[in-house]
């Protein structure tokens, strides 16, 4: 039996800054994972990913991340989603600090 | 320390003109990121976890005050402040933006710097001894010879494309204080009847195969390193696994087809090689040697410095780690711990890096080294001003006095920037350091190195340390093996591993367990870690780390 899909967002850097973005439904990038649009269906997680990684003078490197549903929206499955949505643990830099400055 | 020439910068403010183009291109979308990947790296610009990260080169980790003020500006004007000393002697900043490295790099041209071959399957940056210069058991200052090599590897045309990466130091003395043997080829200057030359290493490395490098040749004569070097580089580039990225450095060229065989390729290719050679390369040499003269260090007498040692405990203990023998007698040489416990190793922020350069100004003939342990050195300062020195240092959080201790621990960046890591490293080297310093042992462990890797490539050099970690994912989890044995000195051993890995809330305590096996083990304070293990073997540390966990959980 083929082995079940698990939800998915699209996730890539931006271009300019390197950070990390994720691809919302309305086609735009968001800096923050519960933007995101989830994608339950292996076809359509497909089809986005293609249109995302044509989007060459935005972000680079596009890929699926694994996620699973939370309270605020998709969480990561792996740990290294989950330093990419935030940043590094030795300082606070990164997304947990800049959340801070955009709140 | 060499200053550019004429040629020097016209060809570094070509190739930052280039870059600045490549970049506009890439921003307008004239450029996709397959055709613009490759330039990036050229120019040591990577993306990771969170953002790009420029890697700038630090030849043999050589640094005046002038450079390290810029390194201190770009790390304010387009970093978070500070950056980070690696162990190949170079500095990453974190933070850039796309669109600023082109400023960056020509900021750095101004002092004589770039980030060229810091990335990509070439000849990377050359490493020396941090102590170069100023080492009491040093045959010659090793640096112009690297000088030589790094002129000769820049832009290499023949060499930009190998199968590999490749990396070269080049040392001076019995004591390895530069990894040597852990290089694509180490170099050792020695002597013979009278006349220098080189032993030539072959196939070290790290990396998912760790091997100790091979003795190639026994004595090359001075005036044939450039040729013979690319007799190693072009056997290497035509026999070199290139079907395999993991097959694919020297040391498995060299374990593949035998030494010998490497060795009989090389002396054939050599003439063509040498034939090529007109005996410029040596009259740079005779330039670049000029450039290197250690500074004139006057008599001082060094009263001050036994005074404040009597006086002052702190100060003691801080000099009996961070404080070497020059061979001048009344200097010493002062090792800077970037390793403040609970900090990250090898970070140093913009103010820090102006103060060391102060130093270095006022006390320490203009001279600085990072050392590839991550740590910053003034290689000349007089004995009187060291209490000054440490003063000074004190005051910016630079007087850890832990130089060679288990807090002095390499890590590399790991998964809080790195996105080739599979694991966290700095956190766990924070851990370890912190509790040592609840525990107040680190002193009666004395000499104990701990290198932690977040992910098999081994940047931070985990398999020559005498405690190694290595970060893996296991099934989603963090999880960190153990290695015990491992030295990084001139009796290169890699080590070996304990045993099943470590959750990363069970690792620092393991290493705790480890630590307290030594101490009760030890047959007195004067035999080291290393010593002991080697004496002992695995199977006491073993029982330590596993035998008192099967208990602590039985006990639960």
């Amino acid at each position: 039996m083929a082995q079940e899909f698990t939800p998915k967002v699209v996730t890539a850097n931006a271009l300019i800054e390197g950070d990390v973005v994720y691809l919302t439904a309305a086609d735009t990038w968001a800096r923050d994972l519960a933007q995101a649009e989830v994608l339950t269906d292996e076809a359509d997680a497909q089809y986005r990913l293609l249109q995302a990684q044509a989007r060459v003078d935005e972000i680079v490197g596009a890929y699926l991340a694994d996620v699973r549903p939370g309270l605020n929206g998709p969480e990561p499955t792996h740990f290294r989603e989950d330093f990419r949505r935030k940043g590094p643990s030795n300082l606070f830099h990164g997304k947990q600090a800049d959340s801070l400055n955009h709140a | 320390m060499y200053q550019y020439n004429d040629f020097d910068t016209a060809f570094i403010a070509e190739r930052n003109r280039q870059f600045r183009a490549q970049v506009e291109r890439r921003i307008a979308g004239n450029l996709t990121e397959d055709e613009f990947r490759p330039l990036r790296l050229m120019n040591g610009l990577y993306l990771q976890l969170h953002a790009y990260m420029l890697r700038v080169a630090i030849p043999y980790g050589s640094l005046d005050p002038a450079k390290l003020r810029q390194l201190a500006y770009l790390a304010e004007r387009w970093d978070k402040g500070y950056g980070h000393f690696t162990t190949r002697t170079n500095i990453q900043y974190n933070w850039p933006q796309l669109r600023d490295v082109p400023d960056m790099l020509d900021a750095l041209a101004e002092v004589g710097m770039h980030a060229i071959q810091t990335s990509g399957n070439t000849i990377r940056n050359v490493t020396s001894d941090h102590f170069a210069g100023a080492a009491a058991d040093e045959i010659e200052d090793p640096r112009p010879v690297a000088e030589l090599v790094r002129q000769w590897s820049t832009d290499h045309p023949e060499f930009q494309f190998l199968p590999r990466k490749f990396k070269i130091a080049v040392i001076a003395s019995d004591s390895d204080r530069a990894v040597m043997k852990s290089h694509d080829i180490g170099l050792k200057i020695v002597e013979r009847d009278g006349a220098r030359g080189f032993e030539v290493w072959v196939g070290g490395g790290m990396g998912r195969t760790p091997m100790v490098a091979k003795l190639l040749r026994d004595f090359l004569p001075r005036a044939d390193l450039l040729p013979y070097l690319e007799a190693v580089l072009a056997t290497y580039n035509r026999i070199g696994r290139r079907d395999n990225k993991y097959k694919a450095r020297i040391k498995i060229t060299v374990h593949e087809n035998g030494l010998d065989e490497i060795r009989a390729l090389v002396e054939e290719e050599f003439p063509r090689r040498r034939a090529a050679f007109s005996g410029v390369d040596q009259a740079w040499l005779a330039r670049i040697n000029a450039a290197f003269v250690t500074p004139t260090l006057s008599e001082r007498d060094a009263a001050p410095y036994y005074a404040a040692r009597d006086a002052d405990p702190v100060f003691r203990a801080w000099a009996d780690t961070n404080v070497t023998a020059h061979k001048h007698a009344d200097h010493g040489i002062v090792t800077i711990s970037l390793k403040a416990h609970g900090e990250t190793p090898g970070d140093a922020s913009a103010d820090q890096m102006r103060l060391v350069a102060d130093l270095a100004e006022r006390y320490g003939h203009n001279d600085i080294r990072a050392s590839h342990a991550q740590n910053l050195v003034l290689p000349h300062v007089a004995l009187a001003d060291i209490p000054a020195v440490h003063a000074a240092l004190k005051s910016l959080g630079l007087a850890t006095g832990n130089i060679g201790l288990a807090s002095d621990i390499i890590a590399c960046p790991g998964m809080d920037y790195c996105a080739l890591a599979t694991a966290r490293s700095i956190p766990v080297a924070q851990g370890i350091a912190t509790r040592l310093e609840e525990l107040k042992i680190e002193h009666e462990v004395g000499h104990l190195q701990i290198k932690i890797s977040g992910c098999i490539n081994a940047c931070g050099h985990h398999h020559v340390g005498h405690i190694g970690i290595l970060g893996l994912d296991r099934a989603g989890v963090e999880n960190y093996q153990i290695t015990l044995g491992g030295d990084p000195s001139e009796t290169t051993a890699i080590g070996t591993r304990t045993g099943p890995g470590f959750a990363y809330d069970e690792i620092v305590p393991a290493i705790e367990r480890v630590i307290f096996a030594y101490l009760d083990l030890r047959e007195g304070p004067e035999e080291t870690f290393l010593e002991a293990y080697n004496r002992l073997g695995m199977a006491p540390f073993k029982s330590a780390l596993y035998d008192q966990e099967a208990r602590a959980h039985a006990a639960e």
